[in-house]
């Protein structure tokens, strides 16, 4: 179908996508990374309301704001790629509207946090509002996609069947540097998690230094 | 033991609010305002009933939103949250406050419904069942999200602008589902046709449900 190119360092010319097929390498290991740190956050929200250890809200908070980094960028590359291909650079595909609803359910996540101001009590709502928002986002993400008729890769009706990476229809070329992307992102998201966590704990400590003096 | 307090904290709502009704007749009024507003922007024109079906949910949401965070608000307003925290089970509160939001809301929908069939003649409905079967099912829905975040919010500082922002997008699957099934009540398709949308329906109010029910005990007793 595609010629396989001749040296390593080549990228497969694909007849009517050429260079905008470099969007996959970014889009899908961005948007699985969201994802990721979404269950994270709600997985951290659980364990704090099991444990009530002050530290679990700590890391529930860094991986959300990490998540929404990453969202809008999904967002973004997604109607980047949207405006090349489909016309347009929204159109109300159903993969297109989940990303959008995971972008407005963080951002009720922070909004929520900002209007409460104990710790505990900030904790334990914004951990039930992870929860609720995290029961309807698994069918969102997962599930509607695939069985709604749309213009992303992977809808019902799409004769490529699920999408270029579940049915692994890239060149070797291309599936090298694009496991080596999504790699790439989830330690890269890791490492910033790492590091935003470590720094909430100083700040807090900080903070209850400055509260007690 | 808890069914029949929370038949009580039912009634109690009922009671509460009948007492003084300008919460419900403020509910009302914007039932009736967002209505004239829907009627005025149509005019002349003829929407078609996809997009008179998408008008009919966005009034019922906003009714919604509006009005069905009163319940906890209320009683942290009143200051009554204590007491009733003292005397009634965690369970028999959440329970009696959902069967009010759901009558509540669904006495708001059946207006705003009865009201698009009187006044805009656009909005022919063929096949009822569906129509009615997805405004009792869209209310189940609504009212089961919108108490537990009203409890969350209850709690909060910034409680009145707080709920919708909280509310829409978890809201969202059942609004775009209780569009998809009144427009296939507009179109006239057969009952079996938007079992899908039902299924969809039935099975978020009872995810939302057992999900409020585990969490409801953390964000009430704190």
């Amino acid at each position: 179908m595609v010629k396989s190119p001749t040296t390593w360092y080549e990228f497969p010319f694909i007849p009517g996508l050429e260079e905008k097929a470099r969007n996959i390498i970014f889009h899908v290991p961005i948007s699985w990374s969201t994802v990721v740190a979404f269950i994270m956050s709600t997985i951290y929200g659980i364990l704090y309301l099991k444990k009530k250890d002050i530290d679990y809200d700590l890391r529930s908070v860094s991986s959300a704001s990490l998540g929404l980094l990453l969202c809008v960028l999904a967002t973004v590359t997604g109607a980047i790629w949207a405006k090349f291909n489909w016309g347009s650079f929204w159109n109300w595909d159903p993969r297109q509207t989940s990303i959008f609803i995971l972008l407005l359910i963080y951002g009720a996540y922070f909004v929520l946090r900002s209007a409460v101001e104990e710790e505990e009590r900030r904790a334990t709502l914004s951990s039930v509002y992870s929860i609720i928002a995290g029961v309807t986002v698994p069918f969102f993400i997962f599930v509607m996609p695939r069985i709604m008729s749309g213009l992303h890769p992977g809808s019902l009706g799409d004769e490529q069947g699920k999408g270029p990476v579940l049915e692994f229809k890239m060149a070797t070329n291309m599936l090298m540097v694009f496991f080596g992307a999504l790699i790439g992102f989830t330690v890269l998201y890791f490492w910033m998690y790492s590091l935003k966590v470590r720094q909430m704990r100083v700040e807090r400590q900080l903070q209850q230094i400055t509260d007690t003096q | 033991m808890i069914a029949a307090t929370a038949y009580h904290i039912f009634i109690k709502e009922f009671v509460s609010e009948f007492r003084t009704r300008y919460a419900l007749n403020a509910l009302l009024m914007f039932v009736v305002t967002t209505l004239s507003i829907i009627l005025f922007s149509i005019g002349q024109e003829s929407p078609s009933p996809d997009v008179l079906s998408g008008t009919l949910w966005i009034v019922i949401f906003f009714s919604a939103m509006s009005g069905l965070s009163r319940t906890f608000v209320a009683e942290e307003e009143r200051g009554t949250s204590l007491t009733l925290r003292l005397l009634a089970h965690s369970s028999s509160v959440y329970i009696g406050k959902l069967i009010y939001n759901f009558i509540l809301i669904l006495v708001l929908s059946f207006i705003i419904a009865a009201a698009y069939l009187l006044f805009i003649n656009e909005f022919s409905v063929k096949t009822y069942e569906i129509f009615w079967l997805t405004i009792l099912l869209g209310s189940a829905g609504l009212a089961s999200a919108s108490t537990i975040l009203a409890a969350i919010i209850a709690k909060a500082n910034t409680k009145g602008t707080l709920f919708p922002v909280l509310a829409f997008p978890v809201l969202l699957p059942l609004l775009l589902t209780c569009i998809n099934a009144t427009k296939l009540a507009t179109e006239g398709a057969f009952l079996t046709e938007a079992l899908k949308e039902f299924q969809i329906l039935l099975s978020f109010t009872i995810v939302m449900i057992t999900t409020s029910m585990l969490v409801f005990d953390f964000v009430w007793k704190d």
